[in-house]
């Protein structure tokens, strides 16, 4: 098989499904051109993540790996949530096909960008430190120019 | 219920087929170039299954080199047609963008050594315009290779047309024929072709073993160096059982085909109908001019991989131009081709269908299908967007 049984869990039963109406924060990323689109939606309470949702469109993993970031964090602090690396995700979903890499970048983005969105709703809250987490290690190399990974944006 | 709709990929063998190979594995086991009697009987299998396979595609037994595949067949027809070119300082070669990669890759290699090669387009329909192929022809043109019936959409292109204006311009005319042979008829003479490459695992034959048809006068270079068989032109001991083997399960199409071609698109034609009912989905390439079990289908909204992968877990194999099946990021260059945007081609379905598949079965994918595409929906945020306005439509 493709996909380690974690992913086809992930993939058939995703965790978290859905869209939050009075979302704090929401992050899409990704473009339908290279295939995956990723929308993040978060409820934030007092620096902690409350309830998160998503919405995906895209491959096995696209759906698994945006599955696995909302389980892992929700219920953390926003400072956490910002220090999940797609390796981390893709860890814990016990490893994903090399060309596949790309979704988990998209699922480490759909979570900074929602937060983003939450800071700038939220510019009292942007007190912190940004940890922006520069680990390409893993980073994907599809070369689709729609996440960082591929030193696009 | 298990449904295997993914016969353009490989088909199930024929219990003929199989029985046929098996026997030339267990018995007549013998290699075609030795002297005593069981090399002679395998020796004889080839010749009985040249002569069968060449009555059927209305040709010469020495017209047919047998190949490990349409793989193979593509590149030594294309190559060897190159080398002709070289010969009488012809170096311009016309194609079509939809051509599986054998021909595509073979293409881009020639392209390396000098050669210059003009795709035509396949419009939307998935259909070569033969007058644009009279005004791509020029004094310089060795090769027109274009496919019978492309292997993702299915569409028949005018090849007796093509064959015709081929013949007239003095052009030599290759047909990848690997997804018609067995399911249409194909007879080479009457289509005025050149060269014809055929596959037998995508007609209930055996995998690895195919051929090319070079008509008489069409001096082929051999890509496969070593002994003396096949005239010289495709070294390596044969591959007898799968060979016997494709002789086997072609006679039985082509003996079948009336039959099996009214019923397959039969069950193809309500497939058609039901699936058309999912709003916001759309039928790729001519529906009339299309091989018979041939199904392909764009879902506005959703990827095509997960599409796939719930279809498995409910029993059905089908296929996809996602670029997740393709191991890039671009969906497939064939229905890019017929000038889908990039999102819509990612949500493609390609069921294929052959005379094994059922009503029941049919019925099942019915089912099921709708029920996977408005899961898959309702998750997606691009509906999301259409559905909201937030978008447009686009199909
Ligand atoms: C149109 C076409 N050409 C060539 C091939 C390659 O044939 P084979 O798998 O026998 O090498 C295929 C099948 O994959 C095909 O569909
Ligand atoms: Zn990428």
């Amino acid at each position: 098989m493709l996909y380690s049984d974690k992913v086809m869990d992930h993939f058939r039963n995703p965790r978290n499904m859905g869209t939050i109406d009075d979302a704090d924060g929401i992050g899409e990323v990704g473009n339908a051109k290279c295939g995956d689109i990723m929308k993040m939606y978060l409820k934030i309470d007092r620096g902690i993540i409350t309830d998160v949702k998503f919405n995906t469109f895209g491959c096995g993993s696209a759906i698994a790996t945006s599955s696995m970031a909302t389980e892992m964090i929700k219920g953390k602090s926003v400072k956490e949530a910002l220090m999940l690396s797609n390796k981390a995700v893709v860890e814990a979903l016990d490893g994903l096909p090399a060309q596949k890499i790309h979704c988990s970048v998209l699922a480490e983005e759909a979570v900074k960008a929602a937060i983003d969105n939450y800071y700038e709703k939220n510019p009292e809250s942007f007190r912190e430190d940004l940890f922006r987490l520069e680990d390409d290690e893993d980073s994907c190399s599809s070369g689709c120019g729609g996440c960082s990974g591929c030193g696009g944006f | 219920m298990q449904v295997y709709a993914d016969n353009a990929a490989t088909t199930k063998m024929s219990k003929k087929s199989f029985e046929t190979t098996v026997s030339y594995m267990e018995n007549e086991y013998g290699n075609p170039s030795s002297l005593y009697t069981i090399g002679q009987k395998a020796q004889e299998a080839l010749v009985s299954a040249r002569e069968s396979i060449a009555g059927n595609l209305g040709c010469e037994p020495r017209e047919i080199t047998f190949t490990s595949g349409g793989s193979e067949a593509d590149n030594q027809a294309i190559v060897s047609a190159a080398e002709i070119g070289i010969k009488k300082g012809k170096k311009h070669i016309i194609s079509t963008e939809f051509e599986h990669h054998a021909v595509l890759h073979t293409l881009d290699k020639l392209k390396k050594r000098g050669f210059e090669i003009t795709l035509l387009p396949v419009h939307s329909d998935g259909l070569v315009r033969v007058g644009e192929l009279s005004k791509a022809i020029r004094p310089d043109t060795v090769l027109v290779t274009i496919m019978f019936a492309n292997n993702e959409i299915g569409t028949l292109q005018p090849i007796a047309e093509i064959g015709k204006l081929c013949k007239e311009k003095g052009v030599i005319f290759h047909t990848d024929a690997v997804q018609a042979v067995g399911h249409v008829k194909v007879n080479v003479k009457e289509l005025n072709i050149d060269m014809l490459s055929m596959s037998a695992h995508k007609f209930h034959g055996p995998k690895g073993a195919g051929l090319l048809y070079a008509r008489k006068g069409i001096l082929l270079s051999s890509i496969i160096e070593g002994g003396a068989q096949e005239r010289g032109k495709r070294a390596g001991t044969e591959n007898v059982p799968a060979i016997v083997g494709m002789a086997a399960a072609f006679t039985e199409s082509c003996e079948n085909m009336d039959a099996n071609y009214q019923y397959v698109k039969g069950l193809r034609d309500i497939l058609i109908d039901e699936l058309s009912k999912i709003p916001h989905s759309k039928i790729n390439g001519s529906v009339e001019k299309r091989l018979p079990g041939n199904v392909n289908i764009c879902f506005e909204g959703i990827e095509g991989e997960s599409l796939l992968l719930l279809l498995d877990d409910k029993g059905v194999s089908a296929s996809s131009g996602s670029a997740c099946t393709s191991g890039s990021l671009d969906p497939s260059h064939v229905l890019l081709a017929l000038g889908l945007p990039h999102e819509i081609a990612h949500g493609s379905l390609r069921l294929s269908l052959s005379e094994y598949n059922t009503e029941e079965e049919v019925k099942h994918i019915i089912k099921v299908v709708p029920e996977v595409v408005e899961y898959l929906r309702s998750m997606s945020p691009v509906w999301k967007d259409l559905k909201e306005g937030r978008k447009e439509y686009v199909i």
